[in-house]
Order: structure tokens, then C-alpha cells, then sequence
């Protein structure tokens, strides 16, 4: 019974937002700080609960998201440049060997693919390793990844080391939003089925979960995949946004930040990520802005203020939660209406606040 | 990070004139020996800059290799830690002279390696793995946002350190005398070193804590101890590994630690993590095979090599060269 | 004995050396329909091992295992184990058939472990829904878009009616480590029961009871295996137990079977009471 009114609870809240998202579009400047923050938070959370799937749901602790952000975002950016513009973005390759554009949505869908194509390849051998070699591989394979696409002799093709460019971008929040909620109630939907149940098996004791019938290998391959998938169609997001996009900047630095996101929200909760995912871009875009600029006080000028604080104050907030609050700010448990009547119920009692939600 | 070596480069490029076509002697096998001398001397510059290179990554090698025997950690912040005592070198010499500022970087760099451990890993140390990877990440980021700002984001000028970075001929190479010093001053440390870990009390400790954490504590043995000194040495070594590194690169930026860092690792793991002299042995490998990859013209694939072979060394012999099995119990 | 399909689960000759130590020394047992088989022996005596070999944990170093008569498990000594295995039994098998846990897991073996193994961050009543997880026909794609709705419903029903049918029923929403050992004991039962087993392997299932617990449990183990038609071979070493429920006894010391035979018999028997009191054989 508490299922289908939180699910109703759900879809109310969601379109509360999509209603809330079109009247942002209409009255906020596109290019605002506010909105670059929601505009980030969508597309992060895509990237964020995706790798959530992977570290926080099936116990692979993968550092590879980067890597697949970038295959994702250049296979868009390759497929959709219409043809009349390649000759412009491709000016050193004579156009490039892709002559023929794909629709956005199509880009998407490619993006998404392309990077569970590699993801299976790559995960044929990593997969077998444990915990930190899994770690190490998946970071290495992400740097290949990106002296990879920076090569000259794919130049045709990636246009070496020159950003890629006017390939069909948005300008609304409301698209990054839609694809973002899509994508990410698929992947809900995916872990409160079977297979997500096997995710959290392995997850839990990978001993017990193949005397239970779980194949290891196989639903692990298929965890990275799909994770992979939707990283993929992250970055594709993200290269929409920037409208210009080069595999210099997809740097292990960008999935560092991306776990940290995570582990903030709590390992283990989708609602977890996408939370956290919009604190910390409005905290580090929006909120501690001011810290990178110096600051009168009558004629004290308080110290420390000047371009690069705010990162500091930022990193030292995440060492406490890292440190202190290990279970992030939703621990293993989601955002839900049951959850909140739990939560208030607990609080009359005068009971420990300490529960999550 | 663009490697500078002009001169090395210049060597190279004269040789390639001359030495490019393959010579066989006239109706017989290929001539081996002739080629390999034509490969060897064409490709000395890139080959000694390989041999320093793969020194200054032991040295950091050794500090992954040696944390990770004991706490089972990967120290993602070890290479930032690196970068910092780069840091620490050029703000030093700038209001002192060489021979305080080098003492003094590396007091610093072991202080910082001590309180990051302090402060970072240890109130994790009944935690999973996991946590104290992502607590080591945090480092990481924190230390290169402090970095960023210290720096203002702009590359600060290393020193040029006397003596080191006066340059010497050898046979067709020019280079640094800093490239002849690091393999020679990382071999002496690294036998100081293993004596100090074979012969000493605290070495002993050292031993029994890598092979059995509980037991020795157990044993009464001083764990916190063992680990402070373990993260000591590994930073000293660090600081030593940086003033070398950095000599041959005009600047330092709050990034610089990280490829090394990552390379370091990978030497660590192709070695058999927990063994130092596999350390050793896997730096020098990288070090040279991507200077090789260098002077074959072939710079952007010189940094993905080194994790193909990481990835390559995981399949075939995940424990590394001179690590050993783990099994699982059920 | 000659013919293995007779038996539910036979092994022959299973050797396992973990490095100088071997754990399970040229084991041959075999299990009828229908019975209940107890294995015991001191502690270290290779019996959890003979699990593991069972259920594709390990892979062993010499022997075969048949369940219903088709070779599951199979291996023989080789590279440096070859030299220590020269003579007769060095070369009876050839082949090497090594299947994954879960593969066995399918054909119709499940288990529960001696030290308990259930998902730790999940409640009790997915503990059981997860091990039906192998039978579900359904895709990812189709699961994920809910379109295996009636199977979903199926497999739910079939869950708790185990957990009424080992006590759990009230417990479903708890955390599975938040219930005491004895109910995480049964739960671990009704998670392997969920796999829809033919033969169900117990690895001390009435560790840490009390008398009145162990009673219980003896009653219930003969429940399940009348209800589901089961076939169970168990590891214990409270002897109450084992004398009251078995058919037949295998005793295993330092990796070698000393003895065999109905509970009357093991009881009299001079090498188990020597193995058990530790007096040296003569």
C-alpha cells in the first residue's frame, strides 16, 4: 500500500518540477548562475546515479566514468555536426571521414551505446579484478581513453586534439531535465527489478549470490554496461552544453569529483545522488562564489578571499562528510513519502534524529 | 605537461638521419647485432632520460608499494604529495638558500605525510577498504585545491639547482648531470632501505605488520608506530623523488603529481605490490619503454602505455612479478 | 554401487590439496534419493571443503562428482601436482569439468553456510526473493520495464510462503542481520529452499542452538524434505542431531574417510570414538 502511494507521492513531485523547470525557462536568464547550476545538476545526476549503479549497487568500485563520459560525448558530437559544417570543425583532417549527421535524439541513444560497447570490451578482462585493481584498471582505461581520442592519425575522426564543435546543442533547462528523469527512472526501475536485487547480491557477499544462482561475471558485465551506457549519454548531455567539446579536459580529476558526489549522497541511494549532485554544483558554483573574491569589512579586509578559496573551503567540506559522515546524506535509504512520515513520526516520539529518512 | 628536453631531442633527430634503413648483411639473416647497436645509439638520449625517469618513479613507487603492504591502500594523494614538495622547493628558494631550502622541503613533505595520514586514514582504519580509498581521493582533491590556490593557477618556476642540472656528454647524448645521479642515488636508497628493513627493530615491525596486521598487534607491536614510519619513509622518499623529477621540467602546476603519481602505481602493481625491489624494477621498466615510445615520435600513446600495461599485468599475473597470492575463505 | 545414476549425488576419489596441505584426501561418498546424509568429523577434518568442491567453490585436485548421474565436477593432478600423484590414481580421470557456483546452483544443488552468509543490507524478505532470481525467465530490458509483472507476482508469493513456512513471516521488513542467529539460520534455509532444489547441502545448520533449538530443527529439516521432495546431505557436529535424523553417516578425519554406516554403527565404531577422543591408532 505505502509503495503505490509513494509512487504517486513520486509523480506528483515530479510534475511539480517539470512545471517549476518551464517556468524557470521562461523567467531566469539561460545563461545565470542559476541556471548553470540546474543545468549542471541534470546532467550530473544522470552521471552520478549511473555511477552510483555501478559503486554503490553492485560493489564495483569503478573509476572509468570519465572515460565513458567522453566516448559518449564525442560519439554525439561525431554523429550530429551537420554535414554542411564539417568542413569548418574537421579544417586540418579535409572534413573528416563522417559525412552524414544523425538527428540529436539518435546521437543520444548512439552516445549511450558506443560506450556499453566498450564498456563490454573492457570489462571482459577488468571485471575479474578486485576492489582497488578494479579501481587502478578502470582509471587507466580512462587515460587511454583520452590520449586515445587526442591522437592525430584518428584526426579524421576525432579531429585529433582540436575541440569538436557545432554539432546540435541546447538551450532550454527543460531538455536536460527531461533526458536526465528518463534516464534516471529507468535506472530506478532497473534496481528495484531482478536484476537489481542480483546487483545488491553481489554487492553484499559475492559468495552467497553465486550459491544463490547469480551468475557473477555475467551480471556484472551487465551492471558496467548499462552504468556505462548512461554515463555515456551524460557526456553527450555535457558536450550539448558546453557546445564545444575536447577529450583534454575529461580528466581522472572529473571522476573524482563525480565519486565524491556520490559518497556525499550516500552509496546506495539514487535520491542520494541527485541531491547531492545539485548541493554541490550550487555550492561550488553559486554559494562559495563569494569566497573567490576579496572582501571589505569597513576597512579590514578579510583574509584568505581571493580566487581559488572557495575550492579549498569546498574540499575540506567534503574531507569532513568523507571522514565524519561516512554514510553521506541519505546513507543506503531513498527520499520517500514513508520515508518522511517515518522520519516525523520518529521525531514526535523524541526519538534519535539521527535515522535516515 | 610537455616533457622539455631539447637537447636530448636534437641528439635523436641527428641519429635518425643515417640510422634509419635496416642493414643486412647481403644474402644472409638480418645483421641483430648491428641493429640493436643502430637502435641503442639512436635511441641513448631517450633511453638515459628513460633510466632517470624510471628512478624518479621508484622512488615514488616504493611509497605506494610500502603503504599498500600494510594498510592494503592505495595512497591516491601520494602523488600529489610529490607535487606539493615540488611546491614547497620553489616557495623555500625563493627567501633561502638550496642548502636550507632542500633540507627544509623535505621535512615538510614528511610532516605532510604524516598528518594526512593522521588525520585522513587512520580514524578509518576499522572502516572497508573502500572508505579509505574515497577518504584518500579526498586528499587528493584537497591538496590540489589548495595547490591551485597557493598558486594562484599559475605554473611556478622550479629553481635550477647547481651541479644537478649542469649538463654532460655521454658517448652521442647530452644531458643533465641529474639524469647520471637519480638511477645511482635511488639505488642507495633503496639498499638503505631494504638494510633498514631487514636489519632493524622498527624493520622487523615493519615485516610483521605487512604480513599479519591483527596478529602484531596482538603481538604488541606499536601499529600506529610502524604506520607513521611507513608513511615517513615513503614521503622522504617522495621529496627526494620530486627535487630530481622536477629539475628536468621548467614548472610545477597543482596537476603535476598526477601522472607520476598514476605511473608510479602502476610500477608499484607491476612489481607485486608490497615488494620493493618490484617496485623498482617495474619503474625502471616504465621510465624507459616510455621514453622509447617518446623518441619513436609516438608521444601521445607514451602516458596510455603505461596502463595498457597495468591492464595487461592484471590478466596474465594480477600479483605482479614478486607479489604474492591472496586466497579467499569460505 | 557401480551404477552413479542410482544416486543423487556421488563422488569419486575427490582430492583437494590447497599447497602442502590436503584438506580432502581420496573421498568417495554417494547420497540415494530421498535420504538424509550427515557428514562429521573433528573440526578441520575437510569437511566444509567437500562442500565447496560440491558446489563449484573450489575446483578439486584429483576426482569427479555426479549429481543424478551426469558428471558435474571433474579434475585431475596437473603441472607441479602431477608429480605427487604418480601411480594409480594419477590418471583415471582425463577430462576437466569445472563449473561455476552458479551453474550447479541451477541444476538442482543449494546450500546454506557455516558461517552465515546472508545479504547483510537487505531485508529478510528479499534475502528470499533474490534466490529466485535464477529461475526468472525474464530479460533485463523486460524487467526493467516491469513486464514480467505475473512472474514478479509469482515469485513473491512463493517467497513468503517460505518465510511462513520457516517462521519468518513477521520479520519480512527487518534488516536479515538484525534477527537473532537461530532465525538468521532458518532464513538462510528458506533463501536455498527459494532456488527450488533437488538436493540441499546444510553446513551445520544447528550451530550455536540450544537442545530445545536443535529439536526443533530436527523436526523441521524432516518437514522440508518430505514437503519438497528433497534429497539432504548435512555437515554437524552436534550428534543428537546427526543420530536422529540421518540414514547414513559419513566420518571424515584429517581429510580421510575412517568410517561409514547407519547411526548405530558409527556409534560403535572404534576408529570414529578414537578420531572424536583423539587417542592415537595403533
Amino acid at each position: 500500500m505505502t509503495k503505490k502511494k509513494d509512487l504517486i507521492f513520486s509523480l506528483i513531485l515530479l510534475a511539480a518540477a517539470i512545471v517549476l523547470v518551464a517556468v524557470l525557462d521562461r523567467t531566469l536568464p539561460q545563461t545565470g548562475i542559476v541556471m548553470t547550476v540546474l543545468k549542471k545538476g541534470c546532467i550530473y545526476s544522470l552521471v552520478a546515479v549511473s555511477m552510483n549503479l555501478l559503486n554503490g549497487f553492485t560493489g564495483l568500485f569503478s573509476l572509468g566514468q570519465a572515460g565513458f563520459m567522453l566516448i559518449g560525448g564525442y560519439t554525439y558530437a561525431i554523429l550530429t555536426i551537420p554535414v554542411a559544417d564539417r568542413a569548418s570543425v574537421y579544417q586540418y583532417f579535409d572534413g573528416g571521414i563522417v559525412q552524414f549527421s544523425i538527428p540529436f535524439w539518435a546521437g543520444l541513444i548512439c552516445a549511450g551505446l558506443v560506450s556499453a560497447a566498450l564498456a563490454w570490451l573492457i570489462g571482459l578482462p577488468v571485471l575479474r579484478l578486485k576492489s582497488d585493481y578494479l579501481a587502478i584498471a578502470t582509471l587507466g582505461f580512462a587515460e587511454i581513453m583520452r590520449a586515445f581520442f587526442q591522437w592525430d592519425t584518428l584526426g579524421p575522426l576525432t579531429n585529433g586534439s582540436n575541440m569538436l564543435r557545432k554539432y546540435p546543442s541546447f538551450s532550454t533547462l527543460m531538455f536536460p531535465f527531461i533526458v536526465a528523469a528518463i534516464c534516471i527512472a529507468l535506472i530506478v526501475m532497473l534496481i528495484n527489478s531482478s536484476f537489481g536485487r542480483a546487483f545488491k547480491a553481489i554487492r553484499d557477499d559475492e559468495v552467497a549470490a553465486e550459491a544463490m544462482g547469480i551468475n557473477l561475471a555475467h551480471h556484472k558485465r551487465m551492471s558496467f554496461c548499462i552504468s556505462s551506457f548512461f554515463a555515456g549519454v551524460g557526456g553527450a548531455l555535457l558536450a550539448m552544453y558546453q557546445t564545444t567539446i575536447q577529450a583534454q579536459a575529461f580528466k581522472s580529476n572529473m571522476t573524482y569529483e563525480i565519486l565524491l558526489i556520490v559518497v556525499i549522497g550516500g552509496l546506495g541511494s539514487v535520491t542520494g545522488s541527485v541531491l547531492a549532485t545539485f548541493l554541490f554544483y550550487a555550492a561550488s558554483e553559486w554559494w562559495l562564489r563569494f569566497l573567490d573574491s576579496p572582501m571589505m569589512i569597513g576597512d579590514w579586509q578579510v583574509p584568505l578571499l581571493r580566487s581559488g578559496f572557495r575550492k579549498v573551503v569546498f574540499s575540506v567540506v567534503i574531507m569532513v562528510i568523507v571522514l565524519f559522515a561516512r554514510q553521506g546524506i541519505m546513507g543506503d535509504h531513498e527520499f520517500s513519502l514513508s520515508g518522511l512520515i517515518k522520519l516525523f513520526r520518529r521525531k514526535g516520539k523524541g526519538a534519535s534524529a539521527n535515522e535516515q529518512v | 605537461m610537455a616533457v622539455r628536453y631539447p637537447e636530448q631531442s636534437g641528439a635523436g633527430s641527428l641519429h635518425n638521419k643515417y640510422l634509419t634503413n635496416i642493414r643486412t648483411i647481403p644474402g644472409k639473416y638480418p645483421d641483430f647485432k648491428g641493429l640493436l647497436m643502430d637502435f641503442l645509439s639512436k635511441n641513448l638520449p631517450y633511453f638515459l632520460a628513460g633510466v632517470s625517469v624510471g628512478g624518479q618513479y621508484a622512488l615514488i613507487a616504493i611509497g605506494y608499494t610500502m603503504v599498500y603492504g600494510i594498510l592494503r591502500l592505495i595512497n591516491f594523494a601520494h602523488g600529489d604529495i610529490f607535487m606539493v614538495a615540488g611546491l614547497v622547493t620553489i616557495y623555500a628558494s625563493t627567501v633561502m638558500p638550496l642548502y636550507l631550502s632542500i633540507p627544509l622541503t623535505i621535512l615538510v613533505t614528511v610532516i605532510l605525510g604524516m598528518m594526512i595520514e593522521r588525520v585522513a586514514y587512520k580514524p578509518l582504519r576499522n572502516s572497508p577498504r573502500m572508505s579509505v580509498m574515497i577518504s584518500a581521493i579526498g586528499v587528493s582533491y584537497l591538496l590540489q585545491n589548495l595547490a591551485l590556490y597557493i598558486t594562484g593557477g599559475l605554473a611556478q618556476v622550479y629553481p635550477t639547482i647547481p651541479f644537478i642540472s649542469n649538463t654532460v656528454t655521454i658517448g652521442s647524448a647530452t644531458t643533465k648531470v641529474v639524469t647520471i645521479l637519480t638511477p645511482i642515488l635511488m639505488i642507495v636508497l633503496v639498499v638503505l632501505l631494504i638494510q633498514l628493513i631487514n636489519h632493524t627493530k622498527i624493520g622487523m615491525a615493519m615485516r610483521s605488520v605487512s604480513t599479519d596486521f591483527e596478529t602484531s598487534r596482538l603481538m604488541g607491536i606499536n601499529v600506529n608506530r610502524v604506520i607513521s614510519m611507513t608513511f615517513i619513509i615513503g614521503s622522504f622518499l617522495a621529496a627526494v623523488g620530486s627535487i630530481l623529477y622536477f629539475t628536468n621540467y621548467p614548472s610545477v602546476i597543482p596537476t603535476s603529481g598526477g601522472m607520476p603519481g598514476l605511473k608510479a602505481f602502476v610500477a608499484a602493481v607491476f612489481g607485486g605490490i608490497g615488494s620493493i625491489p618490484g617496485a623498482v624494477i617495474g619503474a625502471m621498466l616504465i621510465g624507459i619503454v616510455e621514453n622509447l615510445i617518446k623518441g619513436a615520435g609516438w608521444t601521445t600513446f607514451s602516458d596510455a602505455f603505461t596502463f595498457v600495461l597495468l591492464i595487461v599485468v592484471l590478466l596474465f599475473k594480477p600479483t605482479g612479478l614478486f607479489g604474492e597470492a591472496a586466497t579467499d575463505k569460505v | 554401487m557401480s551404477k552413479s545414476d542410482a544416486n543423487v549425488l556421488r563422488l569419486e576419489h575427490i582430492t583437494m590439496q590447497f599447497g602442502g596441505v590436503v584438506a580432502v584426501n581420496d573421498f568417495s561418498m554417494e547420497v540415494n534419493q530421498g535420504e538424509i546424509v550427515a557428514l562429521i568429523g573433528p573440526n578441520g577434518a575437510g569437511k566444509t571443503t567437500a562442500f565447496n568442491v560440491i558446489t563449484g567453490v573450489y575446483e578439486p585436485t584429483n576426482g569427479i562428482v555426479y549429481f543424478n548421474g551426469t558428471p558435474i565436477v571433474e579434475n585431475h593432478p596437473r603441472g607441479k601436482m602431477k608429480k605427487l600423484y604418480e601411480g594409480d590414481r594419477a590418471l583415471v580421470y582425463d577430462k576437466v569439468i569445472s563449473k561455476t557456483p552458479d551453474r550447479i546452483t541451477k541444476l538442482g544443488i543449494a546450500r546454506t553456510f557455516q558461517n552465515i552468509r546472508l545479504f547483510k543490507k537487505m531485508t529478510v524478505f528479499e534475502n528470499v526473493l533474490i534466490a529466485r532470481h535464477l529461475r526468472s525467465r525474464a530479460n533485463f530490458l523486460a524487467a526493467t520495464l516491469h513486464l514480467n509483472a505475473a512472474e514478479e507476482r509469482a515469485n513473491r508469493e512463493k517467497t513468503l510462503e517460505l518465510l511462513k513456512l520457516v517462521g519468518l513471516e513477521e520479520n519480512r521488513d527487518d534488516l536479515a542481520t538484525s534477527l537473532p542467529y537461530g532465525k538468521q539460520r532458518r532464513l538462510e534455509i528458506a533463501r536455498a529452499l527459494a532456488t527450488e532444489p533437488k538436493l540441499l547441502l546444510l553446513d551445520e545448520p544447528a550451530a550455536g542452538m540450544n537442545p530445545q533449538e536443535t529439536l526443533e530443527l530436527a523436526g523441521f529439516i524432516r518437514e522440508i524434505k518430505d514437503r519438497f521432495g528433497l534429497t539432504i546431505f548435512v555437515i554437524e557436529h552436534h550428534m543428537d542431531l546427526v543420530m536422529e535424523i540421518s540414514d547414513r553417516i559419513y566420518v571424515l578425519d584429517f581429510g580421510r574417510m575412517i568410517a561409514s554406516g547407519t547411526p548405530v554403527e558409527i556409534q560403535n565404531n572404534q576408529h570414529v570414538i578414537d578420531a572424536y577422543l583423539g587417542v592415537q591408532e595403533g
